[in-house]
């Protein structure tokens, strides 16, 4: 039986973790932490408060160090490759990064060009009105709700189809029913493209099909 | 990889005019403090000419330290930082903007109004462009180390003062040679040796802070 081969692209895991250990202050959240997240691979990180999940995706994005272990993209070391990587990268925390003396707008296009993306005005605008803020485009950020300033944020995703990696920390906070709704499935979107996302959630979202869940917990010390 | 650079100088410059209300209090925190040493050391024409340019200067300084801690406050309490930091752009480029804004927003401003508050202290007017040209040479030197301190005692409980404490010993020089350019130029014996070291600190600070500064900001948010 001849087994249809591989692309390098295939098998080559796009996102390694190898033994990794996190450091907070002086305890050890957890150690010997490993996965491998592939192309179309939609990745969920789960377990309780406290057990290191925001401090993961952290180190996954290179912002935070590791105290012991690797992150490879592409096999080569993040800490190596760490613009190549950036990239490639969008990662979406739990501020929302929105200044609130700027508008919606305003705040987007400064992300996107802070990112180094090529967007102009119209791809903004229109990334705020399929995230249904076509009304408060020109508001100061500081009058927007709780779920509105996270639309903000989440509107990148419509302008970051180029990058692979999605590394998004609650991006279900504060959205109603048909908000995630929608982000599911434009997530699951990206995975079917050949991206990867990987995420923290701690309420069930109707993804097309269920993701891989990496329990935290599990490492814990 | 101007992008980047273009960016954050353009979304600094815009929300230094939304907030224009800090930038003025810089500038009177700088007016008043000149304002302070008459009432302090007596109103005698003769004094005031001679300490006009050390106080012009310190006061320069002061207003510097002030608003230094709002470099990077905002952008670390809201995330921008973040996503800065995750740029693929060198950080030391938006660094460099961040300041060149916080100067353009602050140090020019006071820049601006020191040669009203020399003629208040009756310094001659042949010092005068001295004065100019070492605070536009010098203030940016301030900003550049200051931007180093900010990063470093960025997030910390009690930071402003931390901050005071870490930069205003890196102040010294420029304080020495900015007020010194002045002097030297009342003096007669040329302010060109006080400018050409500003100048050079300038460009030393100009290739060294922004890198050192970026660095500060990766320990800062891990």
């Amino acid at each position: 039986m001849a087994h249809p081969v591989p692309s390098v692209f295939q098998s080559v895991p796009m996102l390694e973790v190898e033994s990794l250990a996190c450091l907070k202050g002086d305890r050890l959240l957890f150690r010997d932490l490993a996965f491998r997240l592939q192309a179309g691979g939609l990745l969920r990180v789960a377990g309780p408060n406290g057990v290191g999940k925001t401090s993961l995706l952290r180190l996954v994005t290179g912002l935070a160090l590791p105290e012991a272990g690797e992150i490879r993209w592409r096999g080569e070391s993040i800490r190596r490759a760490r613009e190549a990587f950036h990239g490639d990268l969008l990662y979406l925390g739990h501020a929302a990064a929105l200044n609130d003396l700027l508008s919606p707008l305003e705040n987007l296009r400064f992300a996107c060009a802070a990112a180094g993306d090529a967007v102009d005005e119209d791809d903004c605008v229109q990334a705020l009105q399929r995230i249904g803020l076509a009304d408060q485009l020109d508001l100061p950020a500081r009058v927007l709700s709780q779920g509105q300033r996270r639309r903000v944020g989440l509107a990148r995703l419509f302008l970051s189809n180029a990058r692979p990696l999605w590394v998004l920390d609650e991006p279900f906070t504060a959205l109603d029913v048909r908000a995630v709704a929608d982000l599911a499935a434009t997530l699951s979107q990206h995975c079917d493209a050949g991206g990867m996302v990987m995420l923290t959630t701690h309420q069930d979202a109707p993804f097309a099909r269920p993701p891989e869940v990496l329990d935290v917990g599990v490492f814990a010390c | 990889m101007l992008s980047t650079f273009l960016a954050v100088l353009r979304r600094d410059l815009l929300l230094a005019w939304r907030g224009r209300a800090d930038v003025l209090v810089t500038l009177a925190f700088f007016i008043i403090v000149v304002c302070l040493f008459p009432f302090g050391v007596g109103a005698e024409p003769n004094q005031l000419r001679a300490i006009a340019p050390g106080v012009l200067w310190v006061a320069a300084l002061l207003a510097c330290l002030l608003s230094l801690h709002r470099l990077f406050a905002q952008d670390y309490s809201d995330g921008t930082l973040e996503q800065l930091l995750l740029s693929s752009e060198p950080a030391a480029l938006w660094v460099m903007a961040k300041v060149l804004a916080f100067w353009l927003s602050t140090g020019l401003p006071v820049v601006a109004v020191a040669p009203a508050m020399g003629l208040l202290l009756d310094l001659e007017q042949g010092g005068l462009p001295v004065l100019i040209l070492s605070l536009l040479l010098g203030t940016p030197i301030l900003a550049l180390l200051g931007a180093v301190g900010a990063a470093l005692t960025l997030g910390l409980r009690g930071g402003g003062m931390l901050l005071a404490l870490l930069v205003l010993p890196l102040f010294v020089p420029v304080l020495i040679f900015g007020a010194g350019a002045v002097e030297a130029e009342l003096s007669g014996s040329g302010a060109a040796a006080h400018l050409l070291l500003l100048g050079g600190g300038l460009a030393g600070a100009l290739a060294l802070a922004p890198v050192a500064c970026a660095a500060a900001l990766r320990i800062s948010t891990d």
